[in-house]
């Protein structure tokens, strides 16, 4: 009797062991990811590991971009023009760029980075000086563009201009009408009770601080923290009326029209006009009163990139003018390329939220500037307020 | 078996854990106890201390008890009919419920995300019954309602298996003793299926204690949990210093449920020996 009661017993803590197990191993698994990356990412920052990293194929360029940034056509077509092998990878945010290349676990050749996070990289010394005698094209990038770049990299050593836009308001015109709101010219409408879960935010510090700082008429490069504050309290206010904070999924959501408003980046506008095209549904593309984002997004050479000629030739490629032409019917964000605008249809041109007036434009709004560790500290610490509230 | 060669065995799971279990977890503990500029602190545990962080694992300790409490509910009487049914491993019903395990629940949350929504199959089908439209997605109700249907599996198949290993005697004395299905269900079956509860609860507990994806896809960014705040600290702020502290303190809220969970099971499992 006794035996089999043990019996008994042990068959059933076995049975917890192994689903117990599991059950640590699945609670353990979410710490160990993050582990792994981190000692993945952790290691090698010196140099002299850079140097220890076996060196690659010769005649591979690689190349690091945000996701969906290019007509994938193009890579094939550099490929076959220049016989370079292209690796070609992609990052889903600039933060989390950042660390790869300052880790150097991977080394890339060529990156495409925004203005702020391009003054970090270059304040943290890990950018290296363009040769321009490899990139001729470097003349079909318009005067304009080259000026608003030498403001996150003065002289115009290290970046070549890629795309440009601005951060505005995207709405549904059929949606408002219904529910009897205008249609959006500030940020301030942004703060309508009548657009209640109609809303889409972005779920980043830096646009989402952007809009209430602006609403307010400060900077969005303000280090003040009582303008800050102001700007956490009205964000903390709106969010009962906020659908949801999302990024990529702006575009996609308006589409399906599931938010009569949204904040996104204007390169997506004629994307989600052209998917709405034949449909009843209309969005149109506000840039508010009080002055927004402009950005650049431009391509930089990594300090540790290996084939620096390579991404010179990279560079020179997407600078000329049928490229990026090709480049932009693609992926629809405004080129700074004067050749290829030349080649653009005239409908493009004339569409105000795709090419804006930027000296108009300039009296306003502002790029995003790298604030510095305790200046991100400042905004990430009320973004967690916001988000937490 | 005990002979040396087998030993060497042994060793590619030695690396394993090594590599991918322990060092790793060293590196949050260092990660953890050091700031910026790896001095020792205790800031980044204290740091749980903030509202802004306690508000979160509040949050993520209440939703997670919750979805616990509804996949028992939902899980037990399924895994009593199948045992009544004598519907036995093989069979296509148990199947059907395991099934889900093997899709990637990220695939799984964003079918969830298509019902939700505004313009989704659960609104579509209203509006074809001419009945308004409800805000269903983005709220901490949808949250919950994947937190249950990631995990539901994971109760079902523990209870499932206590369940069937109840010896149809024992319960057929309770009966001829003059005991109610009540009684039965209170006094015999849900004391001896205590394992099998305990395997379920920390199965569901846990990774919906520390989830960040599902409050992500069905929150909208609005149900801020303990994972998104550490999510964002990687991610980010690049802040691992914070993160590895708030993730040390989310094990050590995860190993005392765990132990508590524990406790209780022991404590039956003894009971029951010395009535024996």
């Amino acid at each position: 009797m006794g035996v089999i009661t043990k019996m008994d017993g042990r068959e059933k803590t076995g049975l917890l062991r192994i689903f117990g197990n599991r059950a640590i191993m699945a609670a353990v698994s979410v710490f160990v990811i993050a582990g792994v990356s981190a000692s993945a990412v952790g290691c090698g920052t010196t140099e002299k590991n850079i140097e220890e990293i076996p060196t690659p194929l010769k005649d591979t360029l690689y190349v690091y971009n945000a996701g969906e940034y290019i007509d994938p056509e193009l890579i094939d077509m550099f490929e076959e023009e220049t016989g370079i092998n292209v690796v070609y990878d992609v990052f889903e945010t600039l933060e989390e760029m950042y660390p790869v290349i300052e880790a150097g676990g991977v080394i890339y050749d060529c990156v495409c980075p925004s203005d702020y996070m391009i003054e970090k990289m270059l304040q943290n010394n890990l950018l290296q000086e363009i040769n321009y005698d490899n990139i001729p094209n470097i003349k079909y990038i318009g005067e304009d563009y080259m000026k608003m770049a030498s403001e996150f990299d003065p002289g115009n050593k290290y970046a070549v201009p890629y795309t440009w836009g601005t951060v505005g308001i995207l709405y549904n015109t059929r949606m408002l009408d219904e529910l009897g709101v205008p249609y959006p010219t500030k940020w301030s409408d942004l703060w309508n009770p009548k657009l209640k879960n109609e809303i889409l935010m972005q779920d980043s510090v830096r646009d989402a601080f952007m809009v209430a700082l602006k609403k307010n008429g400060f900077s969005c490069n303000t280090e003040n923290p009582e303008e800050l504050d102001k700007a956490k309290q009205d964000l903390i206010d709106q969010k009962p009326i906020v659908q949801a904070y999302v990024i990529d999924q702006v575009r996609d959501k308006m589409i399906g029209e599931e938010a009569a408003v949204g904040i996104i980046y204007s390169g997506e506008i004629l994307y989600v006009q052209d998917e709405l095209e034949g449909t009843d549904v209309n969005v149109e593309y506000a840039i508010p009163e009080e002055g927004t984002n402009l950005w650049i997004d431009a391509w930089v050479i990594p300090k540790n990139a290996r084939n620096k000629e390579y991404a010179e030739k990279w560079i020179n490629f997407l600078c000329r003018p049928d490229v990026a032409a090709k480049n932009f019917e693609y992926i629809t964000y405004s080129t700074p390329n004067t050749g290829a605008l030349e080649l653009l249809d005239q409908e493009y041109l004339d569409n105000k939220a795709v090419f804006p007036d930027t000296k108009e434009l300039l009296k306003t709004s502002e790029f995003y500037h790298y604030l510095g560790q305790e200046g991100d500290a400042l905004y990430n610490d009320r973004w967690k307020t916001v988000k937490s509230s | 078996m005990k002979n040396k060669s087998s030993r060497y065995l042994a060793s590619p799971y030695i690396i394993w854990i090594v590599g991918f279990i322990v060092i790793p977890l060293l590196t949050i503990v260092y990660y953890g106890f050091t700031d910026k500029s790896g001095a020792f602190t205790f800031s980044n545990i204290a740091e749980i201390l903030v509202w802004e962080n306690y508000r979160p694992l509040y949050r993520s300790l209440i939703l997670s008890a919750v979805s616990t409490l509804v996949c028992f509910l939902l899980a037990y009487p399924l895994a009593m009919i199948l045992r009544w049914y004598k519907i036995g491993r093989g069979s296509i019903i148990v199947f059907i419920f395991i099934l889900p395990m093997w899709m990637n629940s990220l695939l799984r949350i964003l079918a969830w995300q298509t019902l939700l929504e505004r313009k989704g199959v659960i609104n579509g089908i209203l509006t074809a019954m001419h009945l308004p439209e409800q805000h269903l997605i983005n709220t901490t109700a949808a949250v919950l309602i994947g937190m249950v249907y990631d995990f539901l599996p994971f109760m079902i198949l523990p209870l499932y298996n206590a369940l069937m290993k109840i010896d149809d005697n024992t319960i057929n004395a309770a009966y001829d003793l003059g005991a109610s299905f009540w009684q039965v269900l209170t006094k015999i079956m849900l004391p001896l299926t205590v394992p099998g509860i305990v395997s379920g609860v920390t199965m569901v507990f846990v990774p919906a204690l520390t989830t960040f994806a599902i409050s992500n896809m069905l929150g909208g960014g609005k149900i801020y949990l303990i994972g998104n705040v550490i999510e964002q600290e990687f991610m980010q702020d690049s802040d691992w210093n914070q993160g590895s502290g708030l993730s040390l303190v989310l094990m050590m809220f995860v190993i005392v449920s765990m132990l508590i969970v524990n406790h209780f099971d022991d404590k039956k499992d003894m009971g029951r020996g010395g009535v024996i």
